[in-house]
Formats: C-alpha cells, sequence, structure tokens
C-alpha cells in the first residue's frame, strides 16, 4: 500500500532500514576477517575505521540498490515492507543518502588507509550498483553468479588495508564467497520461486526450472570444499582449519545433496546452512590466524 | 492550590505542542538529532586519525 511520499514522514529508523543490515553483518565479518587474517600489522583504530568503510559503503549499496528495485520491491512479498514500497522513504531521499554514504565511505577509506583498500572498495560499489542492479538482475539467470562477486570484495578489501595490496591468498577469500554466493542465493530462489517470477526477475529457479538449479547448486556447493581446504594448502591457515573446513564443505555438499533429492523445505534450510557455513569458515580462519593458534 | 497546578500542566502541554505540533516535527527532530550525532562522530574519526596517523610518522 503507497501512501504520498513525504520525507519529513520518516524517521531515522527508516534511513537505517535502507542498509539491509543482515547484508551488513555478514560483509563486516568477511571484511573484518580479511583485516586478522592478513600478515603485517595495521593500527587498530585504521583497521576499525577500514572495516566501518567497508560496512557503510555495504549498507549505502543496499540504499542504491532499494532505490532502484523500488518497482519490483513493491512486488514480491518477502521486499514488499521496506521503506520506499510502504512510502516511509522518499526514492530521491533514499538515493541521495546512499550515494553519500558511498561517497564518504570511499573518501574516509582514502584519507584514513590507502590506496588500494579504497579503490578495492569505490569498485564493489560500483560493480553492486551498475553491474550488478542496474545491469545483470532483471536481464539474465546468471545475475547473482557475477553480481555476486560484489559481495565477495570485503576480505580482500580488509586484507588491502593491511597489506596495501591484493595477493593469491587474498583473492582465494574472494573466490571462497564468489563461489559460495550462487547456492547461496539459489536456495533462497527456490523456496521464493513465486515472488521473482512476480516480479520478472530471471533467477535461474525461474527460466530454467527446480531441477537444473539443483544441479548447478550441488556443483558449486562442490567446488567450494577445494576451494575451502586451499588456505591450508596454500600455508596461510592450519591442518585444523583444513579438517573443519572440509568438514563444513562436505555438509555444505550434503545439504545440496538433500535440496536435489528432496522438497523445497530442504532448500529453506539450505539457505539457513550457507549462512553459518560462511560464518563458520571465516571465523576459523580468524581463530587460525590467532596467535598461539597456528595449526 | 489544584487550579494553579492545573493551569501549570496545561501551559506546559501547550509549549510542547507549540515547540512540536505534529509527528512530523517529532521525527524531523529525531532527525536532526541523527544527523548531530554523525557529523560529531565525523568530527571526533577525522581527528583521531590524524592523530593515529601522524603518530605514525
Amino acid at each position: 500500500m503507497r501512501s504520498a511520499w513525504s520525507a519529513s514522514g520518516a524517521s531515522p529508523g527508516d534511513y537505517i532500514a535502507l542498509l539491509k543490515s543482515r547484508v551488513m553483518s555478514l560483509v563486516v565479518f568477511t571484511g573484518l576477517a580479511g583485516v586478522l587474517v592478513a600478515p603485517g600489522a595495521i593500527h587498530p583504530v585504521l583497521a576499525a575505521v577500514a572495516v566501518l568503510c567497508i560496512a557503510v559503503g555495504a549498507g549505502a549499496s543496499g540504499a542504491i540498490n532499494m532505490w532502484y528495485d523500488r518497482d519490483i520491491d513493491a512486488i514480491m512479498n518477502r521486499t514488499r515492507g521496506r521503506p520506499i514500497p510502504t512510502g516511509r522513504v522518499a526514492p530521491g531521499d533514499a538515493l541521495g543518502f546512499g550515494v553519500v554514504l558511498a561517497t564518504a565511505s570511499v573518501a574516509i577509506m582514502g584519507l584514513a588507509v590507502n590506496f588500494a583498500a579504497t579503490a578495492l572498495l569505490a569498485a564493489a560499489v560500483l560493480f553492486y550498483v551498475f553491474v550488478y542492479t542496474m545491469w545483470l538482475k532483471r536481464r539474465t539467470p546468471q545475475n547473482i553468479v557475477i553480481g555476486g562477486a560484489a559481495g565477495a570484495f570485503p576480505p580482500m578489501i580488509g586484507w588491502a588495508a593491511v597489506t596495501g595490496g591484493v595477493s593469491v591468498e587474498s583473492l582465494l577469500l574472494f573466490a571462497l564467497i564468489f563461489f559460495w554466493t550462487p547456492p547461496h542465493f539459489w536456495a533462497l530462489a527456490l523456496y521464493s520461486r513465486g515472488d521473482y517470477e512476480k516480479a520478472g526477475v530471471p533467477m535461474l529457479p525461474v527460466v530454467a526450472g527446480k531441477a537444473e538449479t539443483k544441479k548447478q547448486m550441488l556443483l558449486y556447493t562442490v567446488l567450494l570444499v577445494p576451494l575451502s581446504v586451499a588456505p591450508a594448502w596454500l600455508g596461510f591457515a592450519g591442518w585444523i582449519y583444513g579438517v573443519g573446513a572440509l568438514l563444513l564443505g562436505l555438509t555444505f555438499c550434503a545439504a545440496a545433496i538433500s535440496v536435489l533429492l528432496e522438497t523445497d523445505r530442504s532448500a529453506k534450510r539450505m539457505f539457513g546452512f550457507s549462512i553459518f557455513y560462511l560464518f563458520a569458515l571465516f571465523a576459523m580462519l580468524v581463530a587460525d590466524a590467532s596467535p598461539g593458534m597456528a595449526g | 492550590m489544584a487550579p494553579k497546578l492545573m493551569m501549570a500542566d496545561v501551559m506546559t502541554d501547550d509549549k510542547e505542542d507549540r515547540r512540536y505540533p505534529s509527528e512530523t516535527h517529532r521525527r524531523q527532530r529525531g532527525k536532526n538529532l541523527a544527523m548531530l550525532v554523525v557529523l560529531v562522530g565525523l568530527v571526533v574519526l577525522f581527528y583521531v586519525v590524524a592523530i593515529v596517523r601522524m603518530g605514525g610518522n
């Protein structure tokens, strides 16, 4: 139900709701993990500023996404309660809010940290807004595969904040989230298929059907197993992490097989597990990198 | 005594209503306070970062 746009009717909480705080928490955690796992030292204040900038940049991207997708958000059950479709925040205000936050986060990262982290943060925001939101999301079922790269930047940004650059290890952290993103979002799309279909978003289950989507989800989870163990092979994580990552990866594969064989309820369970999987994987990396925890 | 107290209450309510005549004004005040917090926070942030970076040199 829409009411007349009224910028003055919005409360601070409505603007905070634009930032997609649940997505932000994952971004913050993986960004922080990148800072903690990277070799070298950074002043704790600058590390905190870097993580704050990553969080604000991610939130800004979310706000701009909500501005652009306000038409389909109003149609989908999952998103119709958002601030713009409900009329709590005017579209122009949401866009301005997002743009100001994005600019500020990149500027502050540049002033406080270093060029590499700043460039990566800017790239992540621009990629999410222009490549995923405005270009791919409504045009191709591979939207989340390519566009999901935006969500894979945070650990690389955290790493770059410490080391001043990109390395094989930070690219591996990027790859972990990149290959995690499709099964995560397709699990959501499987049990929200009707919603995406109504809104005309070409998610894979809508375009190619459930069977093909489930097969591809399994493929990505299988690919994740060696990727997740690779930090132990490369030597920047210990064997305890390696074993834990292997067990988590095999459990993720089992969840994907369950989705392949069973009903949509399995998809909901897999979606929930995928969030736990990523948190647990990065938590183990951080624990492994802590002093006295060399495995 | 009782009428005097009631008058004071009414005068306070009137004052509040004049300052914040509507829900819109109350929300705007909330946003103004949030903006103040953000601006002060930015000032503190820039100050602290400047001190840290100067200390590194």
